[in-house]
């Protein structure tokens, strides 16, 4: 059977985890890109260190596509077990190559055993080389760039892992050049010579440079998929980018060690996962109350309780939301792309500082896994004030003022005293229990007052396709790009995306206007309750028609939302 | 409305603020020798921060004229850690009670004493849960009997001192609320010594422990020898797990371990506290440049 192949390829990796699957799909993702093809990676794993099966799914295609497709055009296995775990993607035009499984097309199986071969050449550590090898030739790539790029990465490795890995490469790509040959493969993606000086760039690491680009000083936290990344990415960088990266002993350790430091001047963020934010709620209530800005980076993943550690889900939002005792504002934001990712981070930052508020960015384990293909001059600068003032010495820290926001001072930044408080309190920070004046006036100023203030700069929703199309598809944070290509398939003009990246607050009056003259709304999550739909309704009086859910720790793919948004 | 216009180097509130202790509570003699030492110090009220927890031994720092942080129960080491980390010129001190410090917020004692951070302790141990009206503590005596455990406490009673030495917290040291002269001068030692200082001080509750009163602390204390080697564990332990009369004065003390502030690699050319530190954007262009 021929396989003509001109657009979009996916490549699916399959194996155990130890196998080195991610490197080869670091080795292809870079490779391809350097190549001029648009690649985009995602992975998914099991919560375990050894053994298991996982995956990394490779696309390759002419036109920017930064989301998962489920069709797999490409398996390649390096351990047995796995086909009956991907079985549900394969299709009959699917290629195999690794190991063999008889249950499948036998006329386009390229049976190897990486491992024997790696073996004969020095050790199994080549296998995955070899897979990557046989990869890049079945695809025709140009064997040159991947000798280069081994190369530059086993350089501290010294010459001999570099000549052997040089090695299982070319070994691999031989056979892989001849199945092509001898199948009659031909991948004709066009390569474009601007894609290689793009940047690579996960989810996570967008975060962090958001972080960075805001000026962060401060991060505790304790680790937990997949929310970990970022507490990774802060510490690597913490010497160079002058910062205090502490791995806390608990969440409740991190949260306030970053309250005590934004008291004192820092800015902070604290990095999690909604089981580890479930500890943190009271702190939140504290930063609410005592005016303290913090920012959580809160990686979502499938609960109750440990739920599936490693896997993908949208279910925190309403945690999120409720999080923490009392009345009081807090801003969330959810990107849906890298350069999202980064400014919502800074802006998170910002407003936590300007607003003195605690404030959310909510991701996935889809979004922070997934290697994207980023342009360089997109990452612009962004507000890294840190909004304090040099007190004098009559300075009030809760001063009452006609917008609610009183000035912020630290301790040993002028000649004033700042004093919080977790009780109620005066404009000084002490303990009251005026119920009658005071209390109103401190409520006002947290709740209300703040609310109007976040609404006037609420980040919009972004609409693509026709405003007045009379289908509306509603979605927020990770799930935006699958959207659009689902709904871009659907080659119908009466269907628009409405992806929202700033969840909380909403501005009413706005976003009713978006939705005014829709027949249909339909809202997709990757949650079993609709969560952000019955936020619409609550907070916009906007009514979804129907809702589109997942929630069995998989992402969307592109596939089946162009099945179910039709 | 209380006004912060004129800020004394006696640390002194303004008469309008309300104390919400009971009359002859113990920490009337803490608070006041607190203020002893800082005024001994001759530090300036900006550059001192107070941080509690919940209970009335944290309710101290609204009664010293200075930067304080009241937060949440349990939760002042980390928050004053964090302060410490942002501000390494501020003179952090905590202060609250045993229920905060040991119960609720044992965990981050234990940590707080392992990251070092140059803070000093003191914990108001009266024994018993004031505010909440009289149950148990980490500390009461086992068999004591109190509304919530009508039969008597079974848990036996935490040892903070032998717990802190064991952990090599660089100060361990127990006081007496009613010996405020010696207390003033274990305090003013525990804010010098460099690292985690822990300061234990027993504190009659004259509401709530009738047991653990002003005579009983006389009567079942006495004073450690001065001239003992502070530097020796061993003896610390030794002393710290006698039960026939409570020892006072200073189990522990030595400068062997780094703090907190000092491993930041930042803080070792710049001492410049976090507000005023801006960013350097050409490396962080360098590094997302450098994601090929």
């Amino acid at each position: 059977m021929a396989h003509h192949i001109v657009d979009d390829l996916s490549i699916v990796i399959a194996g155990q985890a130890g196998q080195g699957i991610q490197s080869v799909a670091h080795l292809l993702a870079h490779v391809l890109k350097l190549q001029g093809f648009h690649v985009f990676a995602t992975a998914e794993y099991m919560s375990r260190v050894r053994g298991g099966i996982n995956s990394t799914t490779i696309r390759i295609s002419n036109e920017k596509r930064d989301a998962f497709r489920s069709t797999i055009d490409l398996f390649v296995s390096l351990d047995a077990r796995s086909f009956a775990f991907y079985k549900h993607r394969f299709t009959e035009n699917t290629m195999f190559l690794g190991f063999r499984d008889d249950a499948f097309c036998e006329d386009c199986v390229m049976e190897v055993n990486f491992a024997s071969i790696a073996q004969s050449i020095g050790g199994i550590v080549y296998a995955n080389t070899v897979s990557a090898g046989a990869i890049l030739g079945l695809i025709g790539a140009d064997e040159k760039h991947a000798r280069e790029f081994l190369r530059n990465f086993f350089v501290k490795k010294g010459k001999e892992v570099i000549a052997k890995n040089q090695e299982a490469l070319s070994r691999g790509f031989k056979m892989g050049t001849h199945f092509a040959f001898s199948h009659d493969v031909h991948v004709a993606i066009k390569a474009k010579e601007a894609v290689k000086d793009d940047l690579f760039m996960s989810g996570i690491d967008a975060v962090g440079f958001g972080a960075l680009a805001a000026g962060v000083d401060f991060c505790a936290s304790y680790p937990m998929s997949p929310g970990t990344g970022l507490l990774t990415f802060l510490a690597q960088h913490s010497k160079e980018c002058r910062m205090v990266v502490e791995q806390a002993t608990d969440e409740i350790e991190a949260v306030n060690m970053a309250l005590g430091a934004s008291y004192a001047g820092a800015r902070s963020i604290v990095t999690t996962s909604g089981g580890g934010f479930d500890l943190m709620c009271e702190s939140v209530s504290l930063a609410g109350m005592i005016e303290t800005p913090i920012t959580f980076h809160i990686g979502q993943r499938p609960g109750p309780s440990t739920g599936l550690p490693t896997r993908t889900a949208q279910e925190d939002l309403d945690l999120v939301l409720y999080a923490g005792h009392g009345e009081f504002m807090r801003a969330i934001f959810a990107p849906g792309t890298p350069l999202q990712a980064y400014a919502l981070t800074a802006h998170a930052l910002d407003v936590a500082d300007k607003y003195q508020i605690p404030t959310f960015v909510l991701t996935d384990q889809y979004f922070v896994d997934a290697l994207h293909k980023v342009e360089k001059n997109d990452f612009v600068e962004q507000n890294n004030a840190k909004h304090i003032v040099e007190t004098s010495r009559d300075y009030k820290r809760y001063a009452l003022s006609e917008n609610g926001i009183s000035d912020r001072g630290v301790p040993g930044f002028g000649d004033g005293l700042v004093r919080v408080d977790s009780d109620e309190h005066d404009e000084d920070g002490r303990i009251t229990e005026d119920t009658r004046g005071l209390r109103m006036r401190m409520m006002d100023k947290r709740l209300f007052k703040r609310r109007e203030l976040l609404e006037s700069c609420m980040i919009m929703p972004e609409v693509s396709g026709k405003k007045s199309a009379k289908n509306l598809v509603v979605c927020w944070g990770s799930t935006r790009n699958t959207v659009l290509e689902a709904v871009e398939n659907l080659c119908d003009k009466e269907y628009a995306v409405v992806h929202f990246t700033q969840l909380f607050p909403l501005d009413k009056k706005k976003i009713k206007k978006i939705f005014a003259k829709a027949g249909k709304v339909i809202v997709v999550e990757n949650n079993a309750t609709g969560q952000f739909a019955n936020l619409l309704k609550k907070e916009c009086d906007v009514t979804a028609d129907k809702n589109i859910l997942k929630w069995n720790g998989e992402p969307f793919s592109v596939e089946e939302l162009i099945v179910q948004i039709k | 409305m209380i006004g912060s216009a004129h800020i004394k180097k006696n640390f002194t509130v303004p008469a309008s603020v309300d104390c919400q202790w009971c009359p002859g509570c113990g920490n009337f003699p803490i608070l006041q020798t607190i203020k002893n030492v800082l005024q001994e110090k001759d530090l300036a009220p900006q550059d001192v921060t107070l941080v509690s927890g919940i209970g009335q031994a944290a309710k101290l720092p609204q009664y010293i004229e200075c930067n304080y942080f009241n937060g949440l129960h349990g939760r002042a080491l980390p928050v004053a850690t964090g302060v410490k980390i942002a501000n390494p010129s501020q003179t952090v001190i905590v202060t609250s009670g045993d229920g905060d410090v040991y119960g609720e917020g044992g965990n981050h004692l234990i940590h707080a004493i392992r990251r070092n951070p140059n803070i000093t302790v003191i914990v108001h141990n009266n024994m018993i849960y004031g505010l909440t009206k009289g149950q148990a503590s980490p500390t009461t005596a086992e068999g004591t009997v109190t509304p919530t455990q009508p039969y008597g406490v079974i848990d036996s009673p935490i040892n903070p001192i032998a717990l802190a030495i064991s952990l090599d917290a660089p100060f361990v040291a127990r006081a007496n609320a009613g010996d405020p002269l010696v207390a003033q001068k274990i305090i003013s030692q525990a804010i010098d010594h460099k690292g985690f200082s822990l300061v234990d001080i027993f504190q009659p509750c004259v509401v709530f422990n009738k047991i653990n009163t002003y005579q009983w602390f006389k009567d079942h204390t006495y004073y450690m020898e001065e001239d003992r080697d502070v530097t020796d564990r061993t003896e610390a332990f030794r002393h710290a797990t006698e039960t026939d009369r409570l020892p006072l004065g200073i189990f522990y003390a030595h400068t062997r371990r780094k703090t907190f502030e000092e491993s930041v690699d930042f803080y070792k050319t710049d001492r410049q506290p976090m507000y005023l530190r801006g960013i350097n954007c050409a490396i962080r262009n360098a590094l997302i440049a450098s994601q090929k």
